[in-house]
């Protein structure tokens, strides 16, 4: 696939790279690549593969700008709030670079429609925030026989590797089994680091583009781990493992079992009803569960703050025969609060659906959100 | 018996922010790791279930390797080894 004169001039600084040449500028413009998850990780990543003119570009999210991406989603600006995020980060690739092409699927990644758009691709870049999806990608990648360049991250750790290249291990070989639902927060919960998702996506896009190229030494058999804080690289070695045949996708969701967030055995009120039971004076106790300097942005007059890290040493000083009602931000943590107080044997317990952050929006708006 | 533990960013909440943890314990992994949630326990949780079993989602490395390429639970350490704790992560939402 030749250059044009315009081309040769945007990519001078590869083509003097004897690594790249004009001939490994060629075989990227020849290329193409699925980038799963269009949010901190697919933002960078995409930036750079457009930058570095690979020729195709897939972008798979189904997902609108919100206010609390702009921290670390670099493709979106503030008048982009609301918008579709591939509708988006196509414009803003193409003003990038109009030499390539952008495909956009505004869409859910499923078992359903993932392996035959796999198969339009030469890469997969895992992009995506879930465990459910990460599993999904990592056995359509091995299905379709395509490499997965693989990045993910939480609040201040990163992880890297490129799963299934040339036989390689893939996502399986490294972790067996997801977490139990519940056990780690969310991202929501649990916060990230802005700029962690761009060193983590930069380095994923090093990988990617030395796969096309088939260049330098790849990170298969390797996890490379990102500890921000300290601002230190280490890595494991990832060995080949047989004990799970990947014959066909599942269903995901229940595999991680996204399912049972909702546990049946925890009661909600509404915020509405919370103000009910304020207005009518009844008589009980709210807890918050969230961590101090949360609260420190916001909370609900007359709640406790019992940090969920605390709570079940703190459960011997709650009176088991009054009536509580637990909220957090968002309806989470204290779910599984609720969940545990009721293990420890009190009975008068009930989740707050929505926390914090429903209140907020129904019954205080002067309230401060995050 | 000197065994160095590195603790990754998102337990360090449960080991007082530290990043490394010195134990003096003679025997395999499962003692060691034993005896650090004794220490820490609210380690314990992301590190056993409920059976006691070491959890599938966090892997344990002796010197860079996976102790499943070793002898898994029972592998013995010596002095001076190091052990990483590297737990799954997924990007935010589980």
């Amino acid at each position: 696939m030749s250059l044009s004169q315009s081309e040769l001039s945007r990519y001078s600084r590869h083509l003097i790279l004897p690594e790249v040449g004009k001939l490994g500028q060629e075989t990227l413009k020849a290329s193409s690549v699925l980038v799963v998850g269009a949010g901190g990780l697919g933002c960078p990543l995409l930036t750079y593969l457009a930058a570095a003119g690979v020729g195709t570009i897939g972008i798979i999210d189904f997902d609108v700008v919100d206010e609390s991406n702009l921290q670390r989603q670099v493709l979106y600006a503030t008048s982009d709030i609301g918008k579709s995020k591939v509708d988006v980060a196509k414009q803003k690739l193409l003003d990038l670079n109009p030499h390539i092409h952008v495909n956009t699927y505004q869409e859910p990644l499923t078992s359903d429609n993932a392996i035959e758009l796999f198969s339009q691709y030469d890469v997969i870049a895992d992009g995506t925030d879930n465990f459910a999806t990460r599993y999904l990608v990592n056995d359509a990648c091995v299905l379709a026989g395509k490499p997965n360049v693989y990045g993910s991250i939480f609040r201040f750790e990163g992880q890297i590797t490129v799963f299934n290249y040339q036989d390689g291990p893939n996502y399986r070989c490294l972790y067996q089994e997801p977490p139990p639902p519940g056990l780690v927060p969310s991202c929501a919960e649990g916060g990230v680091l802005g700029v962690l998702p761009g060193v983590v996506a930069t380095l994923q896009a090093n990988e990617v583009i030395k796969v096309l190229l088939n260049i330098g030494n790849i990170a298969s058999g390797r996890l490379i781990l990102f500890d921000a804080l300290q601002l230190s690289f280490r890595e494991v070695s990832i060995k080949k493992r047989n004990d799970y045949e990947i014959k066909e996708l599942i269903d995901y969701n229940q595999f991680c079992g996204v399912n049972e967030m909702t546990n049946n055995d925890v009661d909600d009120i509404t915020v509405f009803d919370l103000k009910e039971k304020f207005d009518k004076e009844d008589t009980f106790e709210l807890i918050d569960v969230r961590e101090p300097h949360e609260y420190d942005i916001c909370s609900i007059e007359s709640a406790v703050l019992i940090p969920m890290g605390d709570l079940e040493d703190s459960l011997e000083s709650l009176d088991k025969s009054k009536s509580y009602v637990v909220h957090c931000k968002s309806g989470g943590r204290s779910a599984r609060a609720v969940a545990m107080m009721k293990e420890y044997g009190f009975q008068n317990v009930v989740n707050l659906a929505g926390g914090i952050l429903s209140w907020a929006d129904n019954i205080d708006t002067a309230l401060n959100k995050y | 018996m000197a065994i160095k533990i590195l603790i990754p960013t998102p337990l360090r909440p449960s080991v007082n922010q530290q990043t490394e943890l010195m134990v003096d314990v003679d025997g395999d992994v499962n003692t060691i790791i034993g005896s650090l949630v004794e220490s820490y326990p609210k380690l314990k949780v992301y590190l056993v279930d409920d059976s006691g079993t070491l959890r599938k989602f966090v892997n344990f490395y002796i010197n860079d390797t996976d102790i499943r390429d070793l002898d898994g639970e029972k592998t013995v350490l010596s002095d001076g080894d190091c052990i990483s704790i590297v737990p799954a992560i997924a990007g935010g939402v589980v």
